[in-house]
């Protein structure tokens, strides 16, 4: 039933784009390690890196477009879930350290002998296991997006009152991490990371391994969320953002059919989160910025709000635009940054894979138009003619 | 007065006793009271700020009464439940301005009013069946949808949408239905066939209709309730009530 319930809503642009990334996660790392470092199509490792990184971003956009593009819960605080699966994958990352560390201590993370603690804190425990800290990338981030979830849309708190106080949860938690006793590393975070399921995290292999896994995932969360909005349950959800009581006064739960997909969404910002961490080496409490989450609409809204593969396009063109940008103009990014947003909303409302899907579609109706006209000229009676 | 009204509460499909509310001191119900039969088509009339809306949202569960009872089929107490839980206890509601899903088809307008589990799994993984496809047919001719059924609900005109939302009411199979101003902006052919429709729909439910034109409640042909000032000041046929002199007084005179 799952299978067919994932397969049954695939149209040809989903499996264009769900080939490609399948297609990337083969090819980069071929790439980078099969041929020499002089070869003209040679990827270079920190460029791995650099597109894995994309990736993730462009799955949390994903996770976003979801939740925002669909339901119309304007969430700005979608980075806070990316950073604490992040913080999950950290914690697993730190125990693999082990006695490798500057104080040679085998059980405590550097920090922790720093603080002088004696022991390590009880939310630390399990995450020596890779299975336990994987499960807690989308544990935590789900139960505090089922939480919040469960208190705001049972007080029906909508629109911009929503996203402020999503942008306050995103800053309460950036304050909290800050703090040394709450034993996250404070200000410096989780960091100086070794090893991941054994294998050395600085290693080409791995971090060949780590892109493939982005990009496989990235599919696998395309296709989800295909099927979640596709079906009747992705109709409501819809009808919700559209006319909210209306579809409360056809007697579906409105609070239930939010919760849901915020939750779903949540979780795959841990995955994102998760991903993220051992590519750039580092997690820290400046993830939960809340500047961070509003980064995350701009993406969805250049790409395309409600199209699930604009929030991945948009994601990695602006990251894209901004690794070249800060490297080459440092200080115009923001002012760069900044004018994409007013340009989008004012000339590209429904972003660039919107654009680009309306144009194609007013030019194959023309195109129909076209041919039926053609057909009736010529009084070719054919029904296949009008095709 | 009290006695006969407890005697019907049983019997009757809705049952409004004494109901108040008001809003920063406005009182936009005082004291209401009456009763719809199983199967009664009513109309109810009334100058602006009579109550007729915030009735509607008491008996729907989107306000809470200050004071007084509201019942459903006799003991199904409204007063303690929230807007989905009656809708899906058989009481629909057609707004006063048509409200429908824009960015649907007109197909998917209905199939996500049909009457079918509507928590986040069973809609997750609901597939179309032969028998729901047959039963939103069935509403597409009813409300002479049927050759527009892929077009989205945007493009419809506004007496088209208005016939949409109660054929989305329509495959929520309610026992009552809630119709707020339907013929609002409609030309007169239009509002002659909503008329013949609703009568049609009255015959397998309970209706009730807000309406102003007075010309489509003759048309309706039923028992009349005048509403003003947050009671009710007369009930009966339409010439009874239009010929009474406070409802002139307080509605048709002025």
């Amino acid at each position: 039933m799952i299978t067919s319930f994932l397969l049954r809503s695939l149209d040809r642009s989903i499996v264009t784009v769900v080939a490609i990334l399948l297609g990337l996660a083969v090819a980069i790392p071929a790439l980078n390690l099969l041929t020499a470092p002089d070869h003209p199509l040679h990827v270079p490792t920190y460029l791995v890196s650099l597109f894995g990184k994309y990736l993730t971003y462009a799955l949390l956009a994903l996770a976003l477009d979801l939740v925002w593009g669909f339901c119309g819960i304007l969430s700005l605080g979608h980075a806070a879930f990316f950073a604490l699966g992040g913080y999950a994958m950290g914690m697993y990352l730190m125990r693999q350290i082990g006695a490798r560390g500057s104080y040679g201590n085998p059980m405590l993370p550097d920090f922790m002998v720093f603080l002088n603690w004696k022991e390590l804190p009880w939310f630390w425990q399990g995450f020596d296991m890779f299975w336990f800290a994987a499960l807690m990338v989308v544990l935590v981030p789900g139960l505090l997006a089922f939480v919040f979830g469960w208190f705001a849309f049972r007080s029906r708190v909508n629109g911009v009152y929503l996203s402020i106080i999503t942008q306050a949860m995103t800053y309460a938690l950036l304050l909290a991490f800050f703090r040394n006793d709450m034993g996250f590393g404070g200000n410096n975070g989780l960091t100086d990371f070794k090893d991941i399921l054994g294998f050395n995290i600085q290693a080409p292999g791995t971090r060949a391994a780590l892109f493939a896994a982005s990009a496989v995932t990235l599919a696998l969360c395309l296709v989800l969320t295909t099927a979640i909005v596709r079906s009747k349950y992705g109709k409501v959800l819809v009808a919700v953002r559209d006319a909210e009581s209306r579809t409360r006064f056809l007697g579906y739960r409105v609070e239930h059919i939010k919760l849901f997909a915020f939750t779903v969404s949540a979780m795959m910002a841990g995955i994102a989160g998760a991903l993220y961490v051992p590519q750039v080496g580092i997690i820290n409490p400046g993830e939960f910025e809340p500047g961070n989450s509003i980064e995350v609409v701009i993406w969805t809204a250049v790409g395309g709000r409600g199209t699930l593969i604009g929030p991945i396009v948009g994601a990695i063109l602006v990251n894209g635009g901004k690794s070249i940008f800060t490297a080459a103009f440092p200080e115009f990014w923001l002012f760069a940054l900044g004018g994409l947003f007013v340009f989008v909303t004012l000339f590209l409302p429904k972003g660039v894979v919107g654009t680009v899907s309306a144009y194609l579609a007013r030019r194959k109706a023309h195109r129909r138009a076209a041919d039926a006209e053609n057909a009736r000229d010529n009084l070719v009676a054919e029904p296949m003619a009008a095709e | 007065m009290i006695q006969t009204i407890n005697q019907t509460k049983p019997k009757s499909l809705l049952y409004l006793d004494g109901v108040s509310v008001s809003f920063d001191g406005f009182k936009a119900l005082n004291s209401l009271s009456f009763v719809i039969e199983p199967g009664e088509l009513r109309a109810i009339i009334g100058p602006n700020g009579a109550g007729k809306t915030t009735m509607m949202d008491i008996i729907t569960g989107k306000t809470r009464p200050d004071e007084g009872q509201v019942f459903f089929k006799g003991d199904i107490d409204l007063t303690q439940r929230d807007e989905a839980e009656i809708a899906n206890l058989g009481i629909g509601r057609k707004f006063q301005k048509p409200t429908v899903f824009e960015s649907h088809t007109i197909w998917d307008n209905l199939e996500l009013a049909l009457n079918r589990r509507r928590g986040v799994f069973p809609t997750l993984f609901y597939r179309l069946t032969a028998d729901d496809k047959a039963r939103i047919e069935e509403i597409l001719s009813t409300v002479r949808l049927s050759a527009r059924r892929d077009d989205l609900a945007a493009n419809l005109s506004h007496g088209q949408k208005q016939w949409l939302e109660i054929g989305m009411l329509l495959a929520q199979e309610p026992e009552l239905l809630l119709v707020d101003e339907p013929v609002a902006g409609m030309t007169d052919a239009e509002t002659a066939e909503t008329a013949i429709l609703l009568k049609e729909i009255a015959r397998t439910r309970s209706v009730v209709v807000v309406e102003h034109d007075m010309g489509f409640i003759r048309e309706l042909g039923v028992k009349v309730t005048c509403l003003a000032e947050g009671s009710v000041l007369a009930e009966g046929s339409i010439d009874f009530v239009s010929s009474d002199p406070k409802v002139i007084e307080n509605y048709l005179g002025r």
